[in-house]
């Protein structure tokens, strides 16, 4: 558990790295979350994970909601500039959200049925 | 003698309002009680768990006259583990890998598609409505995770913390819309669910694909992070061509 948890922080390092040392436009765990992914394809696992690095994974991502909630609830040092453009703001982002989402699941299903899923 | 005893020396709550063990335990409650709110709403989707859990916290901070800072300060141990969280969505992914990998076409293609239209409509409908430069600029950005949108935001002429706001009332939107959106739609595949979560609600959309469904998430982290990377490259070219 421990050695998963140093290893996923590891690639979060490494990750914060190189989004520094090359001024990358990406945050470093996101480019950790790809180093990681490129570790366990070039392992070679056929999908399988080590049980550890599962578990610590399963663990950290089973209550991603509670991990956003301090960052949320400083939406309150903004409410006087949402306010002042409350309308603008509420139907630019409930709309462009709600178009996002269905444009992509819209073209993800067009093109995913059209190359079927099942093995030769 | 014995009232005295029992009465707390005032200045404990000076002491613990200071300590991050307050914080700390207070997000750990509310998020306990949105939980508990979520289930008696049968998991309905407008019960979203992190707007919740804000929400009393507010109302706490508020009512008790605390700052953002002094609960920051405290809570941060729980946001810190955002970044860890964030390398582990690898693990799900690889999970999926065969899927992944037999989708890349669709993946690409929804990617392209997804994260235009999450720039233009945002930026369409500021402008149709009036909105000020600095609102429109920040409200580019929206869909992609924070740290990358504050500083696509502040190359455009928006305001890197108005755009975090922003940022998190997309995430929000788009974990509460996501299930009845996906319903009317009529589409019931995880991993075109996912990737809708991921590229127009990011980090907070995946939180929400998760609760759904395994591949559903794993489809989420990919799409967040490719359109992390996606936007940051597009949105400077466009840039022109939406008169910014």
């Amino acid at each position: 558990m421990i050695a998963a948890f140093a290893g996923i922080l590891a690639c979060q390092l490494a990750g914060e790295f190189v989004v520094h040392a090359f001024a990358l436009p990406l945050p470093g765990p996101v480019l950790g979350m790809f180093l990681l992914f490129a570790f366990l394809v070039l392992r070679g696992g056929g999908g399988a994970v080590p049980h550890k690095l599962g578990d610590a994974a399963d663990g950290l991502l089973g209550h991603l909601s509670l991990l956003f909630v301090p960052a949320s609830v400083g939406l309150m040092r903004y409410l006087d500039a949402l306010a002042a453009n409350a309308l603008t703001v509420i139907l630019a982002v409930a709309l462009s959200t709600a178009l996002a989402q269905a444009a992509t699941a819209l073209t993800f299903r067009l093109l995913a049925r059209s190359e079927p899923m099942s093995k030769p | 003698m014995i009232p005295t005893l029992l009465k707390p020396h005032p200045e404990v709550w000076v002491y613990l309002a200071a300590s991050p063990l307050s914080w700390l335990t207070l997000t750990l409650a509310a998020y306990l009680v949105a939980d508990r709110v979520s289930i008696a709403c049968k998991r309905h989707p407008a019960a979203n768990l992190v707007a919740l859990a804000a929400i009393f916290i507010i109302l706490a901070l508020k009512a008790s006259g605390t700052s953002y800072e002094t609960y920051f300060a405290g809570a941060q141990f729980i946001h810190f583990l955002l970044g860890p969280a964030t390398v582990a969505l690898a693990v799900p992914l690889y999970r999926n890998l065969e899927r992944v990998r037999a989708t890349a076409l669709p993946i690409a293609a929804a990617l392209g598609v997804g994260s235009l239209v999450a720039i233009v409509s945002a930026v369409a409908i500021a402008r149709l409505l009036g909105a000020p430069h600095e609102i429109v600029a920040s409200l580019a950005p929206k869909s992609v995770t924070s740290p990358i949108a504050m500083g696509l935001a502040e190359k455009l002429g928006g305001a890197p913390f108005l755009t975090a706001a922003l940022v998190i009332a997309t995430g929000v939107f788009g974990g509460v819309i996501l299930t009845p959106l996906m319903r009317a739609l009529r589409i019931t595949d995880p991993a075109a669910v996912g990737m809708a979560a991921g590229l127009a609600s990011h980090g907070i959309g995946a939180a929400r694909a998760f609760q759904i469904d395994s591949t559903a998430g794993a489809f989420a982290g990919i799409a967040m992070g490719l359109n992390g990377a996606f936007t940051s490259v597009i949105l400077p070219l466009i840039r022109p061509l939406l008169g910014m």
